[in-house]
């Protein structure tokens, strides 16, 4: 049946857990509303055909007017189908927004044309998202430029990409395959070349492509060849073996920040990142914030907004400076810093004044 | 015609472009949006040919991302929002008042003016390279494209203001010009239609205004209030916007619903089931209508509990409409039908707009938006309502008060035969687009993949055999302008106030202003 | 100038009529303005919510002072047309043209406070949108304070420049002893508008000058 229905409705495969619920829920009411307009429209008919003038002239008509009870109990009968369907509707919406805790985290930026993904192992891809089967991944999501938006029809899910905002997403692909991603907000004249796929590979393949062994890509249709020159190609996991939390921490002493945010537990110009991410921040004007992704990047863009108790005013921004993906290996850097001193130290070269100037990259250095 | 017709009492060009009778001013807004609605479609149909392949067919991305944007405002802003009040508003309003002209007959011309201004400003900047932002102006691309955003949003700016004024003028009208006898609940269904309206005109637009405001100054002068880069919050733009647009669809269906009461009543020959149901249900839709914005922005960014609360007050807009829909059919029962063009019309209107209203409240349903939104999905599910509801019902507004505008008969046979045209041309342009929908296609594509080619094939199909229905139905009325039997006070026997007046009027309407002693839909009284 | 008729326009039943109608027109077109000037407030609050410290800040910056002044010119500028309204009731039109004349007087010494107070910004580098240089305040939410700020009084002081021009041919009318207390639909309407321009800088004032 439901199959029937999927077909029917030219609906894309079911390729994530949450699916099938999504599309059951879609059956009852195009069904209600396919239903409700033909009932109403066959009764309009009726009525047309057993009330039409004929040859007779015309004298008056009955002045009717619908009883009470009658006009409550479509209006009622009518609204609580709605809300019913409301209800279910968003039940659903909040299991869509809401990834489960033990999700892999994927980055996405997106910019006008590609989607980009950087994966907590280190590895990045253009254009095609490797995921496991079977296990829950959250992708968290910003873009460069203008607003986009990630949409994998066989997954029903999509978000809108933010500048300026991180929106998250979550999907468990059910098994191996390969599924279209595109992109869903008019972004300009590449918006509908800005195409990708999602790569669903079982477990074991999933451990070699972490591993960087590039695995052969299951029988797929590849993405659209673009009719103009767009930047949209294939790539492998794999040069990088090293993680984003190491990609992270090489960016924070290569920009500086390890002159002032120490990563053993002490304070010292700027707040110290051991315990960071997570942790309930006190301001200087009694309000408070728990320092998630979005915080930790709006103090790198924007540092002078809200500044810790007990800190001075000093730090520079970093806005045009750092490009999302480091500011996101910068993030996930922070976040393993959970525990004193564990993480590795890394010594700053040179003394900074009290008052701290602002930040130039020092000669030479790759800021990309 | 009469000598003493308002089509002829003043003559020459000069007394029509300086006229203050409402009834001129209603026929020269019909020129503007028939020849806005053409200009609509010629774009419609130029980027449906660019959808024949999944390819490039015959133009350029960006011209034809200019090309959706203008059919979007065009569309819009010079057909859709003015049509019905502008043109049978102003025509038909005062006569179903008793009243001799609108509250402030020179704004009325004003208020045409200022559409004509904003029509060539928009037009200009198509000219100098139009807009390919989408009709919706999303921050921030709208305004760092490089196309001429900050013209074409003016125009659209000065465009609003022709609706804002129009709205004025009504709301003056109903409260203080309303003839003797003639309570609240004795005015006719259209009237508390466009009452209903031109409230939302008046409290709607100016968020608009400032909306497009801000997007022009930001993109000629770098105002940045919606820039991350500056700190501003793109999503802000959105609530503004839709704030204003998401009212803005019940300006363009609540005066469309507002004709089908008439035309239901008068060829049924009946009262409505329920006059204070259409009545308040009218004004319910103005309210409930301004609580909903949100839900075009299910997955923008919005928190869940936003998401929630726009669902649930979407769903009770929509119950307004549903007492409609009840209402019409329910005037049917025990009538005196006589099946003519404006029924048949009324016909394609209540199974489009019920279909369409209800994949309303399908989309309204969260977790199936999600699938849905910015796809075509939604592209099908508000042109059911702006054509398969308000065009359909502009059409049948056009046969129906045809004998009283201009005082002749158009013919029946070539009538039904162009609005079954119409119909059918609608369905196939349009019902492939809820599947297109459903498969995943997004809107505003240029190129797409080769599985969604055949659904647009037989779209761009159907969307020619609409163009050819709309144009032969107006071609039928111009030649029956000419050429039509001449028309009598009353063809139709309806009750409405408006059959009062000779076909076509006279200039004043009425010599001596009427006494109401009777509802505009009491057929159990027999005919006057 | 063509005194207003005695005779009620063509359309009118009467002259109670077209008055009644003037009045709910103008409020209309007052409502309208409401609502244009509500959305920049929504603006406003929304950032004032996501940069409370930075919005503090840059209001510390802002001249009370002037802020101040402002208000006190314009409430008793509202005060001066509804006695011009009075005078013209009371049938004594020099009062009525002294108060009208006190009242365009007024929005001047309101203009020119207000392009004083943008000088002193322009001097410290605080320009709207992307001009903004200020360098003691860099914040993003200072930034959009400021951009705000310029944006909802310029557009007020627009009004404020449309205000005159209706006052002005206002006092055209009363110069001919026009408005007396048969006919004074016209002045009523003109100060109902200079009110509503009055009401708004009532609420922009606190917004930006006063509430910290």
């Amino acid at each position: 049946m439901n199959e029937f229905m999927r077909k029917m409705l030219f609906l894309p495969t079911q390729s994530s857990t949450i699916a099938q619920s999504i599309d059951t829920l879609h059956y009852t009411v195009i069904a209600g509303t396919m239903i409700g307009a033909t009932v109403v429209f066959l009764v309009a008919i009726y009525f047309v055909v057993r009330y039409r003038e004929r040859d007779r002239p015309f004298t008056k008509t009955p002045a009717i007017h619908a009883p009470v009870w009658l006009e409550t109990s479509f209006i009622a009968g009518t609204l609580l189908l709605f809300l019913v369907w409301w209800q279910v509707g968003f039940a659903q919406y909040v299991e869509l927004a809401t990834a489960p805790a033990d999700s892999i985290e994927i980055y996405v930026s997106a910019k006008q044309w590609m989607w980009r993904f950087a994966y907590p192992e280190g590895a990045t891809s253009i254009a095609v998202l490797y995921v496991p089967a079977g296990r829950p991944v959250k992708l968290i999501m910003t873009s460069r430029d203008v607003i986009h938006s990630f949409f994998v029809p066989d997954f029903r899910v999509k978000k809108d990409v933010v500048p300026g905002h991180y929106t998250t997403l979550w999907f468990e692909a059910k098994q191996p395959g390969a599924h279209d991603v595109l992109c869903a907000e008019y972004c300009g004249t590449g918006h509908s070349m800005m195409r990708g796929q999602v790569i669903v590979l079982s477990a074991g393949d999933y451990g070699k492509f972490i591993r960087g062994i590039v695995p052969p890509l299951p029988a797929a249709e590849p993405p659209m060849p673009p009719s103009e020159p767009f930047v949209v190609t294939e790539q492998g996991a794999a040069q990088l073996q090293t993680s984003m939390v190491v990609e992270g921490q090489l960016a924070a002493a290569r920009w500086g920040c390890l002159r002032c945010h120490t990563v053993d537990g002490s304070p010292h110009i700027g707040p110290t990142w051991v315990g960071l991410y997570g942790s309930t921040r006190s301001f200087d004007d009694g309000t408070t914030a728990v320092a998630d992704e979005g915080y930790l990047t709006a103090s790198m863009m924007d540092p002078r907004r809200q500044i810790v108790a007990g800190f001075k005013p000093v730090m520079p921004t970093y806005q045009g400076l750092l490009e999302p993906p480091d500011t996101a290996a910068i993030v996930e850097y922070i976040k393993s810093l959970q525990h004193a001193p564990g993480g590795t130290r890394v010594l700053p070269d040179v003394k900074v004044p009290a008052s701290g100037p602002a930040f130039v990259p020092a000669e030479g250095t790759d800021v990309r | 015609m009469s000598a003493e017709s308002y089509l002829v009492a003043d003559k020459g060009v000069k007394s029509w472009l300086t006229t203050t009778d409402h009834k001129r001013i209603g026929i020269m807004f019909l020129v503007g949006v028939l020849v806005a609605l053409f200009l609509g479609g010629v774009f419609a149909l130029l980027l449906r040919l660019e959808l024949l392949t999944p390819g490039r067919t015959y133009i350029d991305a960006l011209t034809y991302n200019r090309f959706f944007t203008l059919h979007g405002i065009i569309m819009i802003f010079m057909f859709m929002i003015p049509s019905i009040p502008a043109v049978f508003g102003n025509f038909c309003l005062p006569i179903m008042l008793g009243a001799k002209d609108v509250a402030f007959p020179r704004l009325n011309l004003g208020s045409f003016y200022v559409y004509s201004a904003g029509v060539v400003i928009t037009l200009g900047g198509m000219l100098i390279g139009g807009a390919d932002s989408g009709w919706t102006f999303y921050a921030p691309y709208s305004t760092t494209s490089p196309t001429a955003v900050a013209p074409v949003g003016f125009g659209v700016f000065v465009l609003g203001f022709s609706s804002i004024l129009t709205g004025l003028n009504f709301i003056v009208t109903v409260h203080t010009m309303r003839a003797k006898g003639m309570s609240w609940l004795r005015m006719p269904l259209f009237v508390w239609a466009i009452y209903a309206t031109s409230i939302i005109q008046v409290l709607a637009t100016p968020v608009l205004a400032l909306s497009l405001a801000l997007i022009a100054i930001d993109h000629g002068f770098g105002l940045g209030i919606f820039d991350p880069r500056m700190g501003g919050d793109p999503v802000l733009f959105q609530h503004l916007f839709w704030f204003y647009s998401h009212p803005a669809v019940y300006i363009m269906i609540l005066p469309a619903m507002g004709v089908i009461s008439e035309v239901v009543t008068t060829f049924a020959k009946k009262n409505p089931l329920s006059y204070k149901g259409i009545a308040f249900s009218s004004i319910g839709i103005a309210f409930v209508g301004f609580l909903t914005w949100g839900h075009h922005m299910f997955v923008a960014g919005m928190s869940i509990f936003d998401t929630g609360v726009f669902g649930v007050l979407s769903m009770f807009v929509g119950i307004f409409s549903a007492i409609k829909v009840y209402n019409w059919v329910g005037t049917l029962y025990r009538g005196h039908i006589s099946f003519t063009t404006p029924l048949l019309y009324f016909f394609a209107f209540l199974f489009l707009f019920v279909f369409g209203g209800m994949t309303g409240i399908a989309v309204a349903t969260s977790s199936l938006d999600v699938h849905w939104t910015d796809t075509y999905f939604v592209i099908a599910h508000f042109h059911f309502i702006m054509v398969g509801g308000t065009l359909t019902a502009f059409l049948a507004a056009m046969h129906y008060w045809f004998p009283k505008m201009f005082g002749r008969m158009y013919s029946e046979r070539v009538g039904l035969f162009t609005a079954a045209l119409v119909f059918m041309g609608f369905f196939f342009t349009f019902f492939p687009q809820f599947l297109l929908g459903n498969m995943g296609m997004p809107r505003r594509y240029y190129s797409y993949p080769e599985r969604f080619q055949a659904l647009n094939v037989l779209s761009t199909g159907g969307a020619f055999l609409l163009g050819m229905g709309v144009l032969l139905t107006v071609g039928n009325l111009l030649v029956a302008l000419k050429m039509g039997p001449r028309a009598g006070k009353n063809p139709w026997q309806s009750m409405g106030f408006e059959w009062l007046t000779e076909s076509p009027p006279t200039k004043h309407n009425f010599e001596a202003s009427p006494v109401i002693d009777r509802g505009p839909y009491d057929y159990h009284l027999g005919l006057d | 100038m063509r005194a207003p008729s005695a005779v009620a326009a063509e359309h009118f039943e009467d002259l109670k009529q077209q008055g009644h109608a003037a009045r709910l027109g103008m409020w209309a077109f007052l409502g309208q303005e409401m609502l244009l000037f509500a959305g920049l407030f929504a603006l406003y609050s929304a950032y004032r919510s996501m940069y409370r410290a930075d919005f503090h800040q840059a209001a510390l910056h802002m001249s009370v002072a002037l802020g101040t002044a402002n208000t006190f010119v314009l409430l008793t500028s509202s005060l001066t047309v509804a006695l011009s309204i009075w005078a013209a009731r009371a049938r004594r039109p020099r009062a009525c043209i002294g108060f009208l004349i006190a009242t365009l007087l007024l929005a001047a010494a309101f203009l020119v406070l207000k392009f004083t107070e943008y000088g002193h910004h322009f001097a410290e580098g605080i320009f709207p949108g992307r001009y903004y240089h200020f360098a003691e305040l860099p914040q993003h939410g200072a930034h959009i304070f400021f951009t705000l700020y310029f944006f909802m009084t310029g557009l007020h002081a627009l009004h404020v420049i449309a205000g005159m021009g209706v006052l002005t041919w206002v006092l055209l009318h009363a110069l001919q002893h026009h408005w007396t207390p048969e006919h004074h639909v016209g002045i009523e309407l003109g100060g109902m508008y200079w009110h509503l321009v009055d009401l708004i800088w009532i609420f922009i004032w606190p917004l930006l000058y006063l509430v910290l």
